[in-house]
C-alpha cells in the first residue's frame, strides 16, 4: 500500500512538472476568452451555451498529457520494473488513474472557477458545473489513462488517442451537459453511474494494454 | 552484504521455448544456477542474450516448458528506468523504498560506481557512461538476490568495469546468483557460460 502512494504522489508530481499543472487551465481558458467572441456579447446565450462548451473543453483537456501517461513510463522500463517487484499491470494502471485525478483535478476545477467567470455563468450553474465536473473526473482519468495505454509507441497516437476518447466519452458528455439544464438530479446520478462503471472498468482495460504491450 | 531470502536462490529453466513475434528464439532450452554462481550468457546480436533475461525476469511470457525462480530478481538492462528530472540520490531512492530496502544498502550502491558525487545532479544531466553506472547501482541497490546483467561493461571505463567485477564477486561470494548477458567475455571467473548461438528457426 505504502508503495501504491509513492507511485500516486510519482505521478502527481511528474505531471505537475511536466507541464500538467499549466496546459491544462491555460487551454481552459482560451476556450472561455475565445467563445465569446465566436457567439457575440449576448448575455443571455453565453449563460445558456457556456456550461455545455466547458464541459467540451474539460473532455479536450483530458486528452492533453496522453502521450506523457504511460509512454515514458514504457520505455524507459519503469513499468518493467515494476512488474518485476510483483505489481499486477492492474494496479500500476490504477495508481496512474488515481494520480491523473489528483494531478487534474485542482488546475481543472480551479480554472473552471475562472472561465465561468469570463464567460458569464450563472452562480447556481458554476457550482452545478463543479460538481459534475469532479464526478465525471474519475471517469475521464480512466478513459485517458486506458487510451494512453492502448496508444503508447504507435506513430501518430494523440490523432488515434482523440478518435478513440470521442465515442467512449459521449456518455459522459451527455449527462454531463444534462446536469446543467433547470433540474440536474437525475442526469447528476446517471453522470455518477457511468463515471463510476468508467472507472471500475478502465484499469482492467489499461492493465491488459499494458501487459500486451510487454510481450 | 547480506541477502534477505532465508531460503537460497535458484534459477531452473526447462525445456523452455519462446516465441517472440514470429519468431522461436528460444527453443528446448535448459539451463539452471544456483547460490553463489555467476554465469555468463553468450552469443552474437540477436542469438536471445536478452530475451533469456527477460524470460528469467517474469517479463517475458513462455510458449511451452517450466520456469523455477525462487528468490526475488532485480535486472539491469538498456533501460535506466530513473526519473530524468529527479537528483540521482530521490531517483535511486523511489526504487529502494519500494524495495524497503534500507539506506545503508543504497548508500553503498552508490560508493561501489563511485557515483557519491553524482548524486545530487538530476539524472538527465549524466553522460552515457554515468547513466550505465546509475543503472548498475539500482540494480547493487536491490535486496534480490537474483542479479541479471544486460551487456553491462558496455559504456563503462576501465575502472567502473573493475568495480563492476567487484561487486559481481562480492555478490557471488554472499551466495547470490548474477547472470551477465554480453558477447565480450567478462574478465572474472565465471561459474558456468551459455552459449545461444544456434540457427532460430522461423515457426
Amino acid at each position: 500500500m505504502k508503495g501504491f502512494f509513492a507511485l500516486v504522489s510519482r505521478e502527481v508530481r511528474i505531471a505537475w512538472t511536466g507541464g500538467g499543472l499549466w496546459l491544462p487551465v491555460i487551454f481552459y481558458l482560451a476556450v472561455a476568452t475565445l467563445f465569446p467572441f465566436v457567439t457575440g456579447p449576448d448575455k443571455a446565450l453565453l449563460a445558456r451555451t457556456g456550461g455545455g462548451i466547458l464541459w467540451i473543453a474539460a473532455l479536450l483537456a483530458t486528452l492533453l498529457p496522453i502521450e506523457r501517461l504511460i509512454l515514458p513510463d514504457q520505455q524507459s522500463g519503469v513499468l518493467d520494473q515494476l512488474a518485476m517487484r510483483g505489481w499486477s499491470d492492474e494496479l500500476v494502471a490504477s495508481a496512474k488513474i488515481a494520480g491523473h485525478i489528483v494531478a487534474f483535478a485542482v488546475p481543472l476545477l480551479l480554472s473552471t472557477v475562472v472561465a465561468s467567470a469570463l464567460i458569464g455563468l450563472p452562480e447556481s450553474q458554476l457550482s452545478t458545473l463543479l460538481t459534475g465536473l469532479a464526478i465525471a473526473l474519475p471517469a475521464l482519468a480512466g478513459l485517458s489513462v486506458t487510451i494512453a495505454a492502448l496508444t503508447a509507441g504507435l506513430s501518430g497516437a494523440s490523432a488515434l488517442g482523440g478518435l478513440l476518447l470521442v465515442p467512449l466519452a459521449i456518455p459522459v458528455l451527455i449527462f454531463g451537459a444534462g446536469t446543467l439544464a433547470e433540474s440536474p438530479g437525475n442526469a447528476m446520478q446517471l453522470l455518477a453511474a457511468t463515471s463510476i462503471a468508467l472507472a471500475a472498468l478502465s484499469p482492467f482495460a489499461a492493465g491488459a494494454a499494458l501487459r500486451a504491450a510487454r510481450g | 552484504m547480506t541477502l534477505r531470502q532465508a531460503h537460497k536462490p535458484a534459477v531452473t529453466l526447462d525445456d523452455v521455448a519462446v516465441i517472440r513475434g514470429s519468431r522461436l528464439v528460444l527453443d528446448r532450452f535448459s539451463t539452471s544456477a544456483g547460490a553463489g554462481d555467476i554465469v555468463w550468457i553468450r552469443g552474437a546480436n540477436g542469438c536471445g542474450k536478452s530475451t533469456l533475461l527477460r524470460l528469467i525476469a517474469g517479463l517475458l511470457p513462455r510458449a511451452s516448458g517450466h520456469v523455477t525462480i525462487e528468490g526475488a530478481v532485480a535486472l539491469a538492462d538498456e533501460n535506466l528506468a530513473l526519473d530524468p528530472n529527479l537528483s540521482l540520490e530521490l531517483a535511486l531512492r523511489f526504487w529502494a523504498d519500494m524495495d524497503n530496502a534500507d539506506p545503508g544498502t543504497r548508500e553503498r550502491a552508490l560508493v561501489m560506481m563511485d557515483l557519491v558525487a553524482l548524486a545530487e545532479i538530476p539524472v538527465r544531466y549524466l553522460s552515457t557512461g554515468q547513466r550505465k553506472r546509475a543503472c548498475l547501482s539500482r540494480l547493487f541497490a536491490s535486496p534480490a538476490p537474483i542479479w541479471l546483467l544486460d551487456e553491462p561493461y558496455n559504456g563503462l571505463d576501465s575502472a567502473s568495469a573493475t568495480r563492476l567485477d567487484a561487486a559481481l564477486i562480492n555478490h557471488s561470494s554472499a551466495g547470490g546468483i548474477t547472470m551477465v548477458a554480453a558477447h565480450q567475455a567478462p574478465s572474472i571467473n565465471v561459474a558456468q557460460s551459455i552459449s545461444l548461438d544456434r540457427k532460430s528457426v522461423a515457426v
